[in-house]
């Protein structure tokens, strides 16, 4: 089992944002996470990435503890955040910093980019900040990709992605290896439909639907 | 390790970038280079002369000025990365908390270090160039002094960066911090003392654990203690413990509470959400 969370209850400042939480995650699952705004979708991938201490309950990524052993729960994980975040460092010093910590090769991480039209070599001494929003988005996506993980959680991320680089993005996913499961936050299910093979709703705190589809 | 120092060769990177190094070097370059100009290195005033009284004005300044440079430059340091969600980001890579945390701390530690202390090569080799004279000892005794400063106020940056959730409170609290301190120094302490109100117990440990306090005495313990620049609870303690003594506690306290401030800073780093 890829990811394991049992009975997770998450709560700040005392109101439960997560509320006895039960999901797996299993090798190959394409995963479509779907609810309103502030149900505790963030706080639930959070959890699982190691950012936050859960009240009570467990969780298990690749039978590591995200707390405990974030080193090798982060191995197996690719991220993509909700929003890119302001990063000072030009595309260069992050790329190094992402091949160094993680063993990507930089090759793969300009190959990847490449496929979505993005061109890293002729922007390598920019900021990451000074990037157009959807040239963000495209490099977090290579990176997200380059990183051979067995599963790739992604926080809505084509928010920001024109309707090309979208249909680029999307292409690149159904070319994913069948052992890679991914976990997506979205609110347009009818997007990636073709490539999920089941649903999770969450609200207020609880999933109330899981279903294969 | 490799990963701590990755971290750190980034850091610096960012911050050479940033336009509050431009100002941090340039206000301690540029006050060497006032030196010269005013010409403070000429004169011999109160038994000083040329270069050990230059670098006495330079660390007297550099004691009020340098705790607040770096406190509010790097206090930001965690608290900022969180709220913009550059942490989320670059902690959702297999590194270790430690050594992100700690390749911060080297990172920075060099940013702030380094600048100030080629101010003070920066005077010495002028002033050598112009009287001839070389204080070594104290040459010596102030780069000392310069790396526990820095060191001490970093970790206690640190700590404010981790243990705060918003950049404003953390700004605001090391502005605090930093008056606190000041209201505590030599100046203050005698209008308790001459008040009468309080014991000398109570201000000589004052005196002692006051950081900045530690510094101006320590910067000048290697003079004569009949030297009227000196406050009188300088004055004292270098009377009662010795110039010998105070020299080796003005250099290892601050190191130690850097080291418990950046300590319990990761500890909270650990322990708390990271988000
Ligand atoms: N670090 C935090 N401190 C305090 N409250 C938080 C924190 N993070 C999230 N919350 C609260 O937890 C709730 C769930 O937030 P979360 O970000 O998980 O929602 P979401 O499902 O991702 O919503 P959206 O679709 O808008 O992204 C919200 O009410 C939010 O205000
Ligand atoms: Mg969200």
């Amino acid at each position: 089992m890829l990811v394991d969370v049992k009975n997770v209850t998450k709560s700040f400042q005392g109101t439960k944002v997560l509320d006895d939480v039960n999901m797996q995650i299993l090798s190959g699952d394409r995963v479509a996470m779907m609810g309103p705004n502030g149900a505790g979708k963030t706080t639930l991938i959070r959890a699982m990435l190691g950012f936050y201490h859960i009240n009570s309950g467990k969780i298990l990524v690749n039978g590591f503890d995200p707390i405990k052993q974030r080193v090798k729960v982060l191995e197996g994980i690719s991220f993509i955040p909700q929003l890119p975040p302001p990063i000072k460092l030009s595309l260069d010093e992050m790329i190094s910093f992402i091949s160094k910590s993680s063993g990507v090769p930089k090759e793969a991480i300009y190959e990847e980019a490449s496929k979505m039209d993005l061109d890293v070599k002729a922007n390598k001494h920019k900021q990451f900040l000074k990037l157009s929003g959807g040239m963000k988005q495209k490099l977090l996506i290579a990176i997200a990709l380059s990183k051979k993980s067995s599963l790739l959680v992604f926080d809505e991320p084509t928010a920001n992605l024109d309707p090309r680089a979208r249909e680029h993005f999307y292409k690149l996913l159904t070319n994913l290896d069948s052992s890679c499961s991914t976990l997506f936050i979205t609110h347009r299910l009818d997007e990636i439909e073709g490539l999920v093979n089941r649903k999770i709703y969450m609200d207020l705190g609880k999933i109330v639907e899981d279903e294969k589809i | 390790m490799k990963n701590l120092l990755l971290v750190s060769y980034l850091d610096i990177k960012e911050s050479i970038r940033s336009k509050w190094f431009y100002v941090y070097s340039i206000v301690f370059g540029g006050l060497m280079a006032l030196f010269f100009i005013t010409g403070i290195s000429d004169s011999a005033v109160m038994g000083f002369t040329g270069l050990s009284r230059m670098l006495l004005i330079f660390i007297q300044v550099t004691i009020i000025i340098l705790p607040i440079f770096i406190l509010i430059t790097t206090v930001k340091s965690i608290s900022a990365d969180r709220e913009s969600n550059v942490l989320e980001y670059m902690l959702s890579f297999p590194i270790s908390l430690k050594d992100y945390y700690w390749g911060k701390m080297l990172g920075r530690f060099l940013t702030v270090f380094l600048p100030v202390i080629f101010a003070l090569i920066l005077g010495v080799i002028f002033g050598f160039t112009k009287s001839g004279d070389m204080p070594w000892s104290m040459i010596f005794l102030y780069s000392a002094l310069l790396f526990s400063m820095c060191f001490v106020f970093l970790g206690i940056a640190f700590f404010i960066s981790t243990m705060v959730k918003s950049t404003d409170i953390a700004i605001g609290s090391a502005f605090m911090i930093w008056i606190f301190l000041l209201a505590f120094i030599d100046i203050a302490l005698i209008g308790l003392m001459l008040q009468g109100r309080v014991g000398d117990g109570f201000i000589i440990t004052s005196a002692l654990l006051n950081p900045i306090e530690v510094f101006r005495i320590g910067a000048i313990s290697l003079f004569d203690p009949e030297l009227t620049v000196i406050g009188p609870v300088a004055y004292y303690l270098l009377d009662t413990l010795g110039a010998t003594m105070l020299i080796v506690y003005s250099f290892v306290y601050p190191i130690v509470l850097g080291v418990l401030f950046s300590y319990f800073g990761f500890i909270a780093f650990k322990k708390k959400d990271l988000l």
